[in-house]
């Protein structure tokens, strides 16, 4: 029996299953040959071409998409991978919009870019079609490293180093490897099981071991590590949320939208997983317009982010927050939570005060407030880096709550290094994450070939 | 990974891809910048007697855009090295000197005189070069100083420089000839005669790229006045293609060797030269249009395309397509296709239609059930190849063989045996067996 939108509470099974089918398809379908020919014959073969400055792996973009129109989709790809392990998983979900597109000179033009991220992920998918790998591995070095941590930073590094002829361990924490890849990113950027096929994609190269369910920490700390390998990488993200500092916090309904994404991503039918009516996301960043986006296309009547600046300092890009706007997101500016309300069982509605910046650009309460009435409130307000895993060891330095690390994504400790959401200073994307570990397995090389290993 | 390395008389490089005698080979930063990109080898930019000419001081190009501003066909009044013959001399030997593995081949005009030649060779072996080509191609500017593709267009003068060049130099001579003639095989016949090693073609083509409107000067212009000159890119690939599968087709040159050039720009392009027999192929307009780097695209995809096929080397399928190239009597009377549209696919834009209609058999009829639908009259289709030769989505009008059946529109049955216009009964000089 299907319950439909305006079912009241929290239900499940709010839609028909055509339409888990759709609202859960791929948000962009991949490009026909004929629309890639099309589109591909567009690039100018720029010199020093500004979309490969602003990717953060360095992809020679003119360059695939000039093998693109000679129907050479295998080199394309090889020249993807070349630089960017995960170049299929970035083609879906790299907010190109900011990054490689925003440079391209086809702006300057007619204001539309090269669909370099499509593009992208036409000669990625014709790639992976075939099941093969693009890249030997060089002969062994008799070298170990033990990455912690299996998302896209500690994937792309150990594919590295075991290209370079090392041998990898890698220790994840959970069941699955690939990180957010697996666990948080929309399911309409990475369907049909997409993160796991490339993550055996990428071990296909051989010479790497990954342990699922090993945390660093507890039995198997860094000190060990540090004594059984060669060299260590850190790649362990943020595990931890930012919590809000109201009472009612821990209210039935309140919930971290982490978490929820997890489950979702994990939800083997979507019509099992339930869903409020009545949805608040606080908060202004990707994940925020990912839960607001995901709840609504599980059938959630209202669905509204409230956050407490302006448009332009939301951390969604503006194409992120047109997305959600167009699913019928509702989104304003400008408040704080003030209130959790409850019902006596849990959540029922949520009280926000206007906020307005200051001279120096601190947030004051304007003095007026609005209540939303709401079966679940998404806590979207940040992720930190639990240093826990690093308890009882000697720990590299923290900069800000994360790993300090130079520009080889080396730490303060000589044979550990660390990249990706951990890191200080990173970009929070997956993107940035596959450049860290390549480039920390670069200098591991380094390391690894000089007298000091 | 195939190998891609060439064995072209002798003369090595790692790979056929050589950059053609033009302003990207005439002086050693360029050539080393093309080296380091990858290319193969280069011919370098002809050189002439001293005192060395001059070129215009204002446009020596035109170009033809299609949509999109993309060059498809370019053209030059450019003439051959503007610097004095010592400078290049010295700076061929260094560039050789410092990359020995890659082909330097030095392209030589000088006025029809048994002494300039035998002076200038020489001093060429002198530098440690591979090889020359003799420009006899050039249509513009020294033709009519009674060089370039004036020697060209006279299989006499072909032959006897060629031998005065072989007399006078151990190393292979190869003759660049010009496509401004009727029968390209007598100067590819005359060559070998003359005792080159081998023919490179094609220079460029005599051309007037434009009138401007408003001055009513060609261009490109120099001071309201225009002069013919060489064209060159996409545009003259199959001019180029014919002539090579016409010297490699033709039994008295068919074991000379062949340097392919026109219009090269892509490995695809390259293939398909190699397939016609070309040893090496040379590279002018897209090297110039899109720098060196395009190297990178052509070697992989060679490469890619290689390892796809199974060959291993060059040699696996150099000169595959020859025996495919016949004159038009031989081919198959008896081969009936019709045109298929992939409704899949079809954008419903309508020009197969009009072009049908307009220019062909009026076979595509236009609505189905009341809507725009696009489909073949198998009864009036004569398979010509209009409608998918104009059809904007690569692949969505196929031309499908016809194996059994009778012919809808001659009502004749289909037969597998094969039979040309030689033996037609509509063939008034047929052989009757
Ligand atoms: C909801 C959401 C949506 C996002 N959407 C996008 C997007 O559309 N585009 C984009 O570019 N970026 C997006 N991001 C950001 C992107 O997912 C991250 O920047 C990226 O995944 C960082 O990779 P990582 O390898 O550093 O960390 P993670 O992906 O977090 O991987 C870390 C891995 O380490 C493991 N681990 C943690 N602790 C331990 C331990 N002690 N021992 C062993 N293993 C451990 C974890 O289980 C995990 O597998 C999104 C992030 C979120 C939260
Ligand atoms: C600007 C320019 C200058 C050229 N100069 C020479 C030359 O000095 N000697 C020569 O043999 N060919 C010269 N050519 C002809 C090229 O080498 C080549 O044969 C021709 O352009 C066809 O090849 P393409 O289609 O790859 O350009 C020149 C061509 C161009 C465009
Ligand atoms: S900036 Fe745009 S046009 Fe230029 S090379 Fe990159 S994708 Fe092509």
């Amino acid at each position: 029996m299907v319950n439909s939108s305006t079912a009241t509470g929290i239900s499940t099974g709010r839609l028909s299953a055509d339409e888990y089918e759709r609202n859960f398809g791929d948000l962009h379908p991949a490009l026909n040959a004929h629309q890639a020919n099309v589109e591909a014959a567009r690039c100018y073969f720029c010199f020093d071409a500004p979309c490969v400055t602003a990717c953060p792996t360095g992809i020679d973009i003119p360059m695939f998409i000039r093998q693109i129109t000679t129907g050479n989709t295998t080199g394309s790809a090889r020249t993807i991978y070349a630089q960017n392990i995960m170049g299929g998983m970035c083609a879906r979900v790299c907010p190109t919009e900011t990054l490689c597109e925003q440079a391209c000179v086809r702006n300057g033009g007619e204001d539309k870019p090269v669909k370099i991220g499509f593009l992208q992920r036409y000669a990625t998918d014709a790639y992976m079609d075939t099941g093969r790998h693009p890249f030997q591995r060089a002969g062994a070095t008799g070298k170990k490293i033990a990455v912690a941590g299996g998302g896209p930073a500690g994937l792309s590094c150990a594919h590295r180093l075991a290209s370079l002829g090392h041998s990898v361990t890698v220790f994840e924490a959970r069941e699955k490897s690939g990180g957010l890849n697996e666990y948080g990113i929309a399911a309409y950027k990475a369907t049909d099981n997409f993160a796991q096929k490339e993550i055996d994609f990428i071990l296909s190269i051989g010479g790497i071991e990954v342990k699922n369910g090993m945390a660093l920490g507890g039995g198997r700390d860094l000190d060990t590590l540090r004594e059984e390998f060669d060299a260590v990488f850190l790649g362990l993200g943020q595990g931890g949320t930012n919590d809000l500092r109201l009472d009612g916090k821990d209210l039935d309904g309140v919930i971290n939208a982490i978490d929820y994404i997890a489950e979702l991503r994990q939800a083997p039918d979507l019509s099992g997983l339930p869903v409020g009516r009545r949805i608040v996301v606080i908060g202004g960043g990707m994940t925020a317009i990912d839960i607001a986006v995901q709840t609504k296309l599980l059938g959630a009547e209202d669905v509204t982010i409230v956050y407490r600046r302006g448009q332009a300092q939301m951390k969604a890009s503006r194409y992120e927050q047109e997305l959600a706007q167009t699913r019928g997101v509702n989104i304003i500016h400008w408040a704080r939570p003030a209130e959790l309300i409850s019902d006596g069982n849990g959540v029922r509605a949520i009280r926000f005060e206007y906020t307005s910046p200051d001279g120096d650009g601190n947030l004051v309460e304007t003095g007026e407030s609005f209540e939303l009435a709401a079966d679940m409130v998404f806590k979207a307000i940040g992720q930190v880096f639990l240093a826990e895993a690093l308890a009882g060891s000697e720990a590299p330095e923290l900069v800000d709550g994360r790993i300090a690390v130079d520009a080889d994504r080396k730490t303060s400790l000589p044979d550990v290094w660390a990249g990706g959401d951990c890191i200080d200073g990173g970009d929070d994307l997956t993107v940035a994450a596959v450049e860290d570990g390549k480039a920390a397995a670069m200098s591991i090389d380094r390391y690894l070939n000089s007298a000091a290993a | 990974m195939a190998d891609l390395r060439c064995d072209f008389l002798g003369i090595k490089s790692p790979n056929p891809f050589w950059l053609a005698s033009a302003p990207t080979t005439d002086r050693e930063t360029n050539v080393v910048r093309a080296f380091k990109a990858g290319w193969g080898g280069v011919v370098w930019k002809t050189l002439g007697e001293d005192p060395h000419i001059v070129n215009v001081n204002g446009p020596r190009y035109g170009a033809i855009h299609v949509a999109d501003r993309q060059l498809v066909g370019f053209n030059n009044i450019e003439l051959i090295s503007d610097r004095p013959l010592g400078v290049n001399l010295q700076e061929i030997k260094k560039v050789k000197r410092e990359w020995p593995d890659r082909a330097m081949v030095v392209s030589l005009m000088v006025p029809v005189r048994e002494e300039s030649w035998k002076a200038i060779v020489p001093l060429v072996e002198e530098t440690g070069a591979d090889g020359i080509e003799l420009n006899f191609g050039c249509p513009h500017g020294m033709s009519e100083r009674g060089m370039g593709a004036a020697i060209g267009q006279d299989p006499e003068y072909i032959e006897n420089i060629a031998r005065w060049c072989k007399q006078s130099t151990r190393m292979p001579v190869i003759v660049k000839l010009t496509p401004n003639i009727t029968d390209i095989r007598h100067p590819a016949r005359a060559a070998q005669k003359g005792g080159a090693d081998a023919v490179s073609l094609i220079n460029t083509i005599n051309s007037i790229m434009g009138i401007d409107l408003d001055t009513m000067s060609p261009d490109p212009s120099t001071d309201g006045k225009g002069s013919h000159g060489g064209y060159c890119g996409p545009a003259v690939k199959p001019v180029a293609l014919n002539m090579v599968a016409e010297i490699a087709r033709d039994p008295e040159t068919a074991s000379l060797p062949v340097s392919a050039i026109g219009g090269i720009g892509t490995w695809r392009d390259a293939a398909e030269f190699i397939t016609l027999g070309a040893g090496t192929v040379q590279v002018c307009t897209a090297a110039m249009v899109y720098g060196f780097k395009i190297i990178e695209e052509m070697l992989d995809g060679l490469n890619t395309w290689m390892d796809g096929k199974g060959y291993s080397r060059i040699g696996d399928f150099r000169g595959a397509a020859i025996k495919n190239i016949v004159d038009w009597q031989y081919l198959n009377m008896n081969y009936v296709v019709k045109a298929r549209i992939d409704q899949e696919k079809c954008i419903k834009c309508g020009r197969c239609h009009i072009v049908c209609e307009d220019a062909s058999h009026q076979a595509i009829s236009i609505e189905k059930n009341g809507h725009r639908y696009f489909d073949i009259k198998d009864e009036e289709c004569v398979g010509c190849n209009l409608c998918a030769s104009i059809c904007p989505v690569e692949g969505c009008i196929e031309m499908v063989q016809m194996t059994e059946g009778n012919d809808p529109r001659t009502g004749k049955p289909i037969v597998a045996e094969y039979a040309n216009w030689t033996t037609h009964p509509n063939n008034p000089n047929a052989v009757m067996e």
